[in-house]
């Protein structure tokens, strides 16, 4: 199989917490098989730093900040298909119950009132991407081709939603592999 | 006999019951949430709804006739009720994640009986405060379907009148017949019906929350070669 006809795919974490890139690790030995077929793009497991164009783009977490919105789109742009991986990708996930808290009132309590290292100071630098007021799956933002539901979505979910789409074959999960929690 | 078809099944059925309740007499099932055998049927969640002639019915309420052709368990029918659990889904703040009712949850089990992938639409993040007030039991309305079972235990079954359904439109909410609107200063009790009927994670006992192992929970999937 020369490089252009292999497969691409690139995975980001937005506001995830890296638990669904854990249990796509977790088809173990399966990853041999997948990387027969596939190339990674940007992936925090390869060392890419730009998102080129790729078949597939597999994207964990919501969306509560600037830089993931921007992250969201390039991957848009870039991936031929685009799937939301996990509770958080599909509804914002835990992290979405700050939605009825206002957000000076979430900052000012880590960073100013409540007792630790803080130092008194709301971090303010522009390098620092800022909070949106709150946290939105990623469907309220780009247009989302296909969702595996879970927290995480299990190892053999992951492995037969990839299988499918590596083959070009329409991902159908069974019953059995449809949960989210 | 009276009977009617139901996807080209046959349904026998006695005068005076329901199109559901004929099914389920035959050992059957239509998908449904806000339904329950020991009370009146209520007709919100509309996911028990057939085909008739082309109409769509809620087949709880929807009285059986004899020789009726009813249709169920159809591609676009399913379609529409995954639609239905989607809205329900957006409408509140279901975090299954951390949902003590995780897996012994009606709308989650619906959910996956149907194949709901994602919930589709623009979530609502509804934002009603949580009532911890009674002793043991905590009340969640932002995970509540308005199925009204409780509301209907209470006032039907335990006579004490403890839940209502209060406001209009998407602000309709469920609302405690206490004066400070509190669990902690009714007469609710662990004893009532009304405890036990909700199908969501919206009335919890606590300090019982998560004691079931993965795997062993109500509407968990069987092992595979069970």
């Amino acid at each position: 199989m020369d490089a252009k006809s292999r497969v691409r795919i690139a995975t980001t974490s937005l506001a995830g917490c890296f638990g669904c890139h854990t249990s796509f690790l977790d088809i173990d030995e399966r990853l041999f098989d997948l990387v027969r077929q596939v190339d990674f793009d940007r992936s925090p497991l390869t060392d890419i730093k730009q998102v080129g164009d790729c078949d597939i783009g597999l994207i964990e977490g919501g969306v509560c900040n600037a830089e993931n919105v921007h992250v969201l789109r390039e991957f848009r742009e870039h991936c031929r298909i685009l799937v939301a991986l996990g509770a958080c990708a599909i509804n914002g996930g835990l992290p979405a119950q700050r939605n009825h808290l206002s957000l000076a009132s979430v900052l000012q309590e880590v960073y100013l009132t409540a007792p630790g290292p803080a130092g008194g100071l709301i971090p303010n630098d522009p390098e620092l991407p800022l909070p949106l007021d709150k946290v939105h799956p990623l469907h309220e933002v780009v247009h989302v081709d296909y969702f595996i539901p879970g927290c995480p979505p299990s190892a053999d979910a992951i492995w037969q939603v990839l299988t499918d789409l590596v083959a070009g074959r329409e991902p159908v999960l069974a019953q059995r592999l449809i949960h989210f929690d | 006999m009276n009977a009617f078809k139901l996807d080209g099944r046959d349904i026998p059925f006695e005068p005076g019951q329901t199109i559901l309740q004929a099914v389920q007499a035959a050992g059957q099932e239509i998908p449904h949430l806000c339904y329950h055998p020991d009370f009146k049927p209520h007709g919100s969640c509309k996911l028990c709804s057939v085909r008739i002639n082309g109409r769509m019915v809620s087949s709880c309420t929807a009285p059986a006739h004899d020789g009726m052709t009813v249709e169920s368990d159809m591609p676009d029918i399913n379609e529409e009720r995954r639609t239905l659990l989607q809205m329900l889904f957006v409408e509140g703040n279901h975090f299954c994640p951390s949902c003590e009712k995780s897996g012994a949850c009606r709308l989650q089990a619906s959910a996956y009986e149907l194949k709901m992938m994602s919930p589709h639409y623009d979530h609502f993040f509804p934002d009603r405060p949580v009532d911890a007030s009674h002793a043991d039991y905590l009340l969640d309305t932002n995970r509540c379907i308005l199925c009204s079972l409780c509301v209907r235990a209470s006032r039907d079954v335990d006579g004490k009148n403890v839940f209502a359904l209060s406001g209009r439109g998407i602000h309709t909410r469920l609302i405690v017949n206490a004066k400070s609107g509190r669990l902690g200063d009714t007469d609710f009790s662990g004893e009532d019906k009304a405890a036990h009927v909700c199908p969501v994670g919206a009335i919890l006992r606590k300090r019982v929350g998560f004691a079931v192992p993965i795997g062993q929970r109500p509407f968990d999937p069987p092992h595979e070669g069970d």
